[in-house]
């Protein structure tokens, strides 16, 4: 029975898609050093993919904060222990929500605009050209945008924490009345460097490597049709969000 | 350029079965034939980007399926590409896109990138268009800026994918020109991919006619204009029936229609 066609097909065709990203994202490795010739693509996508993606990261890490301070203020009330606040907000961010949210944003704003872009590129044989004035496309292309994906999601992370916690001090301590120092001397005290944000920081980086290689792909092995280009668009979101929600919990569990 | 029993097969679908072609250097050669009888995945064979089934394609003593990526790379860059939709970047302008190669492959300094880049786009009729972005362009204007781009490093051998699709007769007269031009100024091979027989006429030295996976003719336009075989009469005369069918394969027509059954 051919699995391609049997009642497995649906699974065999995500377990080849699986295999081929993985060949894909070698590939890419490989083509790294070759693409630091085309260090201008290299900033042009970190300026495209992190710079252009800070209002969204900055105005929902606010909200993100603020709705935690909320939350979390009536929670500890209960037990007469919100000079806590900062500190549960500052870990859930910088542990937690800070690299995952940003990874799932990420991959809305940034990771479908570079499906979307290099799809269009397979459309419209701009890689096939490329290809024809012997220049690589995956180190011209997939490359610059993979690396730019690694360097812009730890940075996004921590502007979307810096946010967060900004969020929850303006809503624990102007709003709620929660005292200030206590805020900041809590949370200083509690979180430790590097179990807590250097880890979240190594998240966020790995998270970054695999929604940037997930839209690279979707994008390079798009059908070139505008129906393929939109599949590859939802593609790229629904397995980002799913690899890089099991991406944490593995990371988790080995870095508690 | 030689190509020897070139086979290919894409699904179920033969595309070549055995298809010889010599492309004599310094010349114009046009490869017709109906749609979808293989003639761009010809010239993807050419330049290595689709592998065939079996055959020799030598260019320069080169087999081409036996190549490595890297040799495939060195050859690409003495082949000048002409895609059917032009291909430009649409992130860069005109002048960039020119450039494109030039940056990619050589260190020069920028005066003098800048003066080839304009000399080609002058040979082209765009100097003027250097900054214009792709989406800013005619038909016409990206085809003559991606003709540019293909004869940027001189190539030895320029390959045209249907370079005459929509291409208005002023646009047309001007494309052919330049082709004419660049084969005798820069004495380069051409391989011309179309479906147009007047206008290939007026350009082509030589044309093959590929029909269900073979070379059913082959000469000068002059002497294709006369061949009587049903191939040659059918295409260049527009005929809508003969050797190749007007039917896609079907099943009997009254059946599809269900006046059989309605018989029964």
């Amino acid at each position: 029975m051919n699995a391609r066609s049997g009642p497995f097909a649906g699974i065999a065709d995500a377990l080849a898609q699986v295999g081929a990203c993985g060949l894909f994202g070698l590939q890419v490795l490989a083509a790294l050093p070759a693409s630091l010739r085309h260090w201008r693509e290299s900033v042009r996508q970190i300026w495209f993919t992190g710079a252009m993606s800070l209002v969204i990261i900055m105005t929902c890490g606010l909200f993100v904060g603020m709705v935690l301070g909320l939350q979390l203020y009536y929670v500890l009330s209960i037990f007469g222990g919100t000079a806590a606040l900062g500190t549960v907000v500052s870990l859930s961010l910088y542990r937690e929500l800070g690299p995952v949210v940003t990874a799932l944003l990420f991959a809305g704003r940034a990771g479908t605009s570079i499906t979307a872009e290099i799809g269009l590129m397979r459309a419209t044989d701009q890689l096939d050209a490329m290809e024809m004035m012997a220049v690589d496309p995956i180190a011209y292309v997939a490359a610059p945008r993979f690396l730019a994906g690694i360097i812009a999601m730890p940075l996004l992370a921590c502007v979307f924490n810096a946010l967060g916690i900004f969020g929850a001090h303006l809503v624990g301590v102007s709003w709620l009345g929660l005292d200030n120092g206590t805020f900041w001397s809590n949370m200083t005290s509690s979180v430790d460097v590097w179990k807590d944000v250097v880890n979240g920081v190594w998240k966020s980086v790995a998270f970054g490597a695999v929604v940037a290689l997930i839209a690279v792909f979707q994008g390079y092995t798009t059908a070139p049709t505008s129906e393929g280009v939109a599949h590859a668009t939802t593609r790229t979101v629904v397995f980002s969000s799913i690899v890089v929600l099991a991406i944490d919990f593995v990371m988790t569990a080995f870095l508690m | 350029m030689r190509v020897r029993g070139l086979r290919t097969v894409l699904g179920r679908k033969t595309i070549f079965d055995g298809v010889d072609v010599d492309i004599p250097r310094g010349k114009v050669t046009a490869i017709m034939g109906p749609s979808g009888c293989g003639k761009t995945t010809m010239l993807r064979h050419i330049t290595g980007q689709r592998m065939p089934d079996a055959g020799r394609i030598e260019i320069d003593g080169a087999n081409v399926p036996t190549l490595s990526r890297q040799a495939l790379f060195d050859l690409r860059e003495k082949i000048g590409y002409l895609f059917q939709n032009s291909a430009l970047l649409t992130d860069y302008d005109v002048f960039e896109n020119v450039a494109f190669p030039l940056r990619q492959h050589l260190r020069l300094p920028e005066d003098v990138l800048r003066n080839i880049v304009l000399t080609k786009l002058e040979a082209v009729g765009l100097r003027g268009a250097a900054a214009l972005m792709p989406a800013e362009l005619s038909g016409g204007m990206a085809r003559r800026v991606a003709l540019a781009r293909a004869i940027i490093r001189d190539p030895m051998l320029i390959l045209y994918d249907e370079p005459f699709v929509g291409l208005d007769p002023i646009a047309l007269n001007q494309v052919l020109r330049m082709i004419r031009t660049l084969n005798d100024t820069l004495g380069v091979t051409s391989v011309l991919v179309a479906h147009e027989f007047s206008a290939v006429a007026r350009v082509a030295d030589l044309v093959y006619l590929l029909a269900g996976g073979k070379v059913v003719a082959q000469g000068t336009p002059e002497a294709l204009r006369k061949d009587p075989s049903p191939w040659t009469r059918q295409f260049f005369g527009g005929e809508a029936d003969g050797p190749v069918p007007f039917q896609y394969p079907a099943r009997d027509y009254a059946t599809d229609l269900g006046f059989s059954e309605a018989a029964r």
